[in-house]
């Protein structure tokens, strides 16, 4: 079970209080490097593959002549915006950007680093787990974008490669009916799952207590746990934005 | 000075600290000293404000401090200074960033302004040429000393240490004994010192306060402790072999 109530006690302690405008600044620009561009190489492999993967799929299911070429170039653009660049990307955030938010976090607990924060009179949960939000809040976003053109490029590429559909025909296909409100839906979808991520796994360092073992358990939970409420809030707010 | 009026501590349903009464004088070495388990780490995170007390009252210079609110505590924190057992140094920090950081945090001082603070600091405590080292690239010994720096770079009034000498040689333990004192009667400072090492004890205890079951069992100075009749305070200083001969008489 999560504990919801202590987590929004957390929160309120991370949402107040606030520390040096300068330095928060300062660790905001530390976070998104940290956070988001080193997470742009799993990112572009990822999406690419994954676009190809799409691609190839679409095309191996296409049977029927009667369908024509372009649906392969529309069904890798629908499924990479709808749901793979922002669900499974924010689920690799997940496992790399959460298991690094709660060792640290937790290290800084276990080796008493927090308790030094906070006899300074500096508010730990503030200080510590807001960068990170916020950072995650202004660099997912683009990291999932990124993610939508190379999933798109990486389904053309499967597509000539493979011969799968011609460059025209997958063309047409990925500027077919486009929809852009598909692209605010991906980026709400993103910024929730942005603060779950940042916020779940602040949570379970923050919470550490013990040595060693419990920073690789609060590590653990903090992925199980932004995992699960991925998918969670994926199947939410599908259902109130596009249901 | 700083206070403790009637405190205690329950964890669930175990009282760690019961009706502690102390005073910890200002420009001396205040010492916590007692066996494991004894409810000294308790009651120094109490008086710090990491633990909440159950009852009664801590006064710093007559303030309240157990009844103010966040940003009222913020000011007497940043009036304390504290040396945590393992350092507690940040360890993506350089020595340097480790011993200005609460002066960038509280202060609207230039780099310039902060950066000889922080050499001023690091000399006071004899580390030369450490400025772009990690943590990591520390020995035990250095890095208490740049804890010490750390803590004394907002010039506290109050400081605080947690087992000071834990894992250091006997030589070195007595370099940070002697560091830790100089620099309270420098500064006039209150500090208050948890340990259970015994050499400390004797090196620097100016006062001496024995806890035992969570209970103030014992207070006094180095000289009185070694000639009192009490017989649990006994068991805890004449603990080992060596101590046991040294009160019999020259080995």
């Amino acid at each position: 079970m999560f504990p919801i109530g202590e987590y929004v006690d957390l929160m309120f302690k991370v949402f107040t209080r606030h520390e040096k405008g300068s330095v928060f600044r300062k660790q905001i620009a530390q976070e998104i490097n940290n956070l988001g561009l080193e997470s742009l190489g799993i990112v572009a492999i990822i999406s690419v593959f994954m676009g190809m993967v799409v691609a190839i799929q679409t095309g191996h299911n296409i049977t029927s002549a009667w369908i024509p070429d372009y649906t392969v170039g529309f069904t890798t653009r629908e499924s990479i915006i709808l749901e793979f660049s922002p669900t499974i990307i924010s689920l690799i955030l997940a496992g790399k950007v959460g298991s690094r938010i709660a060792s640290e976090i937790g290290t800084m607990r276990v080796t008493e680093q927090i308790d030094a924060l906070e006899i300074m009179g500096i508010n730990p949960a503030n200080y510590l787990i807001l960068p990170k939000v916020v950072a995650a809040l202004m660099i997912f976003p683009v990291l999932v974008l990124i993610s939508m053109f190379l999933g798109i490029f990486g389904g053309w590429l499967a597509a000539i490669w493979m011969h799968v559909v011609t460059t025209t025909a997958y063309y047409q296909g990925i500027t077919l009916d486009f929809i852009p409100y598909e692209i605010f839906y991906s980026a709400v979808k993103t910024i929730v799952f942005a603060f779950l991520i940042t916020t779940v796994s602040g949570y379970y360092g923050y919470i550490t207590d013990g040595g060693a073992l419990e920073v690789g358990k609060a590590s653990t939970k903090a992925v199980v746990m932004s995992s699960i409420l991925i998918i969670l809030f994926n199947l939410i707010i599908t259902q109130l934005m596009l249901g | 000075m700083i206070e403790t009026k009637h405190i205690s501590k329950r964890f669930e349903n175990k009282e760690v600290i019961k009706d502690i009464n102390m005073v910890f004088e200002r420009g001396k070495t205040n010492l916590i000293i007692g066996p494991s388990g004894s409810g000294k780490t308790v009651l120094m995170k109490c008086i710090v404000g990491l633990l909440e007390i159950d009852e009664g009252e801590i006064l710093f210079d007559n303030r309240l401090f157990n009844k103010m609110d966040f940003y009222e505590k913020k000011t007497i924190r940043q009036e304390m200074g504290m040396m945590f057992q393992g350092g507690a140094l940040f360890d993506s920090l350089t020595v340097e960033e480790n011993v200005m950081f609460p002066i960038t945090m509280f202060t609207k001082q230039s780099f310039a302004e902060r950066l000889d603070r922080v050499n001023f600091c690091l000399k006071r405590v004899n580390l030369d040429n450490v400025n772009k080292l990690y943590p990591a690239e520390l020995s035990g010994g250095m890095k208490k000393r740049v804890a010490i720096a750390r803590a004394i770079s907002m010039n506290p009034r109050y400081l605080f240490c947690d087992e000071p000498n834990s894992g250091l040689d006997p030589k070195t333990s007595i370099v940070i004994d002697n560091l830790i004192s100089e620099i309270t009667q420098e500064y006039g400072m209150t500090t208050i010192i948890n340990t259970h090492d015994m050499n400390s004890v004797i090196e620097i205890g100016d006062k001496i306060a024995f806890i035992y079951s969570g209970k103030l069992w014992w207070v006094g100075d180095k000289h009185e402790i070694l000639r009192t009749d009490n017989e649990e305070l006994n068991s805890f200083v004449y603990a080992t072999e060596l101590t046991r001969r040294l009160k019999k008489g020259p080995l």
